[in-house]
């Protein structure tokens, strides 16, 4: 390297000298340069978009399975006597279970069906019918005597065959699910018994037990995590909104202010966890509010999103111009006028921007949900009533996919993909109700 | 502004619910992930079969729930504990302390630990538990000393081993399952080693070196796994030479991706654990807080629900899933029917 401060070598002949025509080495270098940028640029887009297809695709594809399920569809008559038996045991559910694989395997002994079987066969390839059978009954008691046409989910692992998540080579014999089991389940599909159908019950039923992945649903985990947005967004939106407007038009600038700015910031970097524990102590141990609640699952997001809320709403009003301010003023009207009337309504488009973008961050939290009791098995299906959506225990669509994705049947973690695909939509409907909001806002000067 | 009215009502409602809803309805029950399995189904037929509320069953591990379980009496603490070890007296006196003083002890069956590997990986088929001990032991005998553990393959303290490198998976200590894999595995191999004479014989005490017995090599070959078996299962999908550490019922649930070994040359199944041939094996309890029965609504009833012979018993939906089933379970739900406390 030559000194820097040297003075460089005079041209030795006029050839030298640059010209707007010829492109000299330096001309060519710097624009490959620009070149080999924007490539850099593009290629780093290009990057993002492939593992975002790979994503989607990846999420679609596990995923589009928990929408379907193997059912068994049959005509079945429970007599009275049967009834008041069933009722009669300790274990209900487990009595119609029994009285149906029965009646199944009768029914199918008088179809003649293609395939030797007896009646533990038929007890490994059901599901756990017991449930809907007695629901079913309970509800409608004229039903008893006459045949009823059921449609109920398969086992695990005879669903799995029909998605292939099982298959004939390698298939290890086990009490779940034998090999000779198979050759049953194809012949029931060729007489039509057995067949895949749309799992209404994944939109709209709530989480069973660990043996039981074909009754599992993700709904009642939805009614959870829209009444814990609901919390979210009627308590952040306005004491956020309050909070960056006395902060950003009315505070006076002294050392004071300037300590609650700097630890706003601060908490909006604080892990989530943390809100988790403090709900806990909070309003559980010292509050006493119910646990599981999705109340208090608001209230700890809540307290997640304010920061997120207050900052985007202070740098939204700052960008409103000081001239409308000034020219509000200048008209007369007050502070709170100028404010209310002029400053907000111009605010708004970025206000509900950081709204969607926080609460979209506490749809997705799980860790500080672990701590409150909404993570594990939280079977309540709907609750009764408005009122009772805010304190029944309930889960929240994260901590359901979680929970599914750590329990030991593969069915789960099908269901687990598929619940992602419904957390995924249910983001979109937030994000499209925000931008139809923010549309309606919008204003330009 | 249409949303500050709406708000303060939302305010209004959170207060209002809030006042309602401390009389609990449901059962909470939290503890051991290796119970969460078997106590979930039963809350899910519980809720099924009988008009009470399906109970709110959460995992986190044997420890985590007993230190909930015993932070006091009232509707905002957990009903029941699940647990896959036995109540330390430490914690019955944590629990004193903070008032839960009558507690039921119910033994709802057997679980057994089983030592897995990837289907395709090396042929991991037998242990004992001197080999568990050699592979994950800080100090193991070689040579009739005492000294740091060399080993880095399996092969190297047991020929008919594979070779392959030493890696396993085993719980984290907030998990009742790894106080079963230290006694039952690693304190069992240090004896059998002798590693546990040369101990004493180098000046510990009994108790020291009965605790230095269950420590594990720290040089990242024995891997604490402080989540579900699902955590394991995966970390063994990533590793072929990893050996991992589940229960019984899981590795039943996934056979098609693991493959069991022996241990001291029994298979484990529910037969050889249920016989007592199969060593490493653990009784599961739950915990009841005497103080609510009565207070929440049907805790008594699930109680007797989860152990009654259509539940718990050899046929019952616990034991299709992988529980072994307590060869004494007329006594326990005698004693869940007479409320009969610990102690």
């Amino acid at each position: 390297m030559t000194d820097a401060t040297s003075i460089p070598a005079a041209p030795e002949d006029g050839r030298r000298k640059s010209s707007l025509r010829t492109l000299d080495a330096r001309t060519r270098r710097r624009n490959a340069a620009e070149k080999r940028f924007r490539f850099y640029g593009l290629a780093a887009i290009l990057v993002g978009l492939f593992f975002l297809v790979v994503l989607g695709v990846t999420i679609v594809r596990s995923g589009l399975p928990a929408f379907t399920q193997t059912v068994v569809s049959i005509d079945f008559t429970l007599s009275e006597e049967d009834y008041a038996k069933a009722e009669g045991q300790l274990f209900k559910t487990k009595a119609y279970e029994q009285i149906f694989n029965a009646a199944l395997v009768t029914s199918l002994e008088e179809r003649g069906v293609e395939a030797e079987f007896d009646a533990k066969a038929i007890n490994r390839i059901m599901g756990k019918p017991g449930a809907t059978i007695r629901e079913h009954f309970r509800a409608n008691e004229g039903d008893l005597g006459t045949p009823v046409q059921f449609e109920l989910s398969a086992a695990s692992r005879v669903d799995g065959y029909f998605k292939g998540r099982v298959t004939r080579d390698g298939f290890v014999d086990s009490r779940f699910l034998q090999a000779s089991d198979l050759d049953l389940v194809d012949a029931l599909a060729e007489a039509g018994i057995i067949r895949q159908a749309f799992n209404w019950n994944f939109i709209t039923g709530a989480d069973s037990g660990v043996d039981n992945p074909g009754g599992a649903g993700i709904g009642a985990s939805v009614v959870g995590s829209f009444f814990m947005m609901l919390v979210v967004l009627f308590l952040s939106l306005p004491i956020g909104v309050a909070a960056s407007i006395y902060l950003e038009e009315f505070a006076p600038q002294n050392r004071f202010t300037d300590l609650i700015e700097v630890n706003i910031s601060n908490l909006a970097a604080v892990p989530s966890i943390v809100f988790g524990i403090l709900g806990l102590a909070v309003f559980i141990q010292f509050m006493h509010l119910p646990q599981s609640a999705p109340l208090v699952g608001g209230l700890v997001l809540t307290l997640m999103t304010l920061p997120t809320i207050i900052i985007s709403t202070r740098a939204s009003l700052k960008a409103v111009p000081p001239s409308i301010r000034d020219a509000a003023l200048g008209l007369g009207a007050s502070k709170m006028q100028s404010v209310l009337h002029h400053v907000l309504p111009l605010a708004m488009p970025g206000i509900l921007t950081g709204t969607i973008i926080g609460l979209a961050q506490a749809l997705g939290e799980t860790a500080p949900l672990l701590l409150i009791g909404m993570v594990g098995f939280v079977a309540r299906g709907y609750p009764d009533g408005f009122i009772a959506g805010f304190t029944e225990p309930n889960s929240a669509m994260p901590a359901q996919i979680y929970t599914w994705a750590a329990r030991a049947d593969v069915g789960f973690y099908e269901k687990a993909w598929g619940g992602i695909i419904v957390l995924l939509l249910f983001l979109l409907t937030m994000n499209i109700i925000a931008i139809i909001l923010r549309r309606r806002f919008e204003r330009r000067w | 502004m249409s949303f500050v009215k709406l708000s303060a009502s939302a305010l209004a409602i959170a207060v209002l619910s809030a006042n309602a809803a401390t009389a609990r309805e449901q059962i909470q029950i939290a503890g051991s992930s290796t119970v969460l399995p078997y106590a979930s189904i039963v809350a899910e037929a519980f809720g099924d079969n009988t008009d009470f509320p399906t109970p709110v069953v959460e995992s986190g591990g044997s420890s985590a729930g007993l230190k909930r379980f015993c932070q006091g009496v009232g509707t905002e603490h957990t009903d029941i504990a699940n647990s896959s070890r036995k109540i330390r007296e430490k914690e019955i006196a944590a629990c004193a302390a903070n008032g839960v003083t009558d507690i039921i002890e119910v033994r709802i069956g057997y679980d057994g630990i089983v030592f897995a590997s990837q289907i395709d990986g090396p042929a991991y088929t037998a242990f004992t538990q001197s080999d568990i001990f050699n592979a994950l032991a800080p100090k193991v005998m070689v040579d009739g000393a005492l000294v740091d553990n060399p080993y880095t393959k399996w092969s190297e303290f047991n020929a008919d081993l594979p070779d392959a490198e030493i890696l396993a998976f085993i719980p984290g200590t907030k998990h009742g399952t790894r106080e079963v894999f230290e006694e039952k595995v690693l304190a069992t191999g240090c004896e059998a080693t002798g590693a546990f004479e040369a101990m004493m014989a180098a000046g510990m005490s009994e108790d020291e070196a009965e605790d230095a017995c269950l420590e594990v090599r720290t040089d990242g070959r024995s891997v604490d796994i402080d989540g579900d078996y699902t955590e394991t299962l995966a970390s063994i999908d990533a590793n072929a030479n990893g050996v991992g550490v589940f229960g019984l019922a899981f590795y039943e649930n996934n056979t098609d991706k693991l493959k069991v070994a022996t241990m001291a040359g029994v298979e484990p199944t529910t037969e050889t654990i249920a016989s007592g041939d199969y060593p490493v094996s653990r009784p599961l309890f739950f915990y009841i807080k005497k103080a609510h029965i009565g207070v929440i609504p049907g805790l008594k009833l699930f109680a007797q629900f989860f152990v009654a012979d259509e539940l718990a018993g050899p046929d019952g939906p616990l034991a299709q899933y992988g529980l072994v089933s307590d060869p004494e379970l007329a006594a326990t739900q005698e004693a869940v029917a007479n409320e009969e406390t610990m102690n």
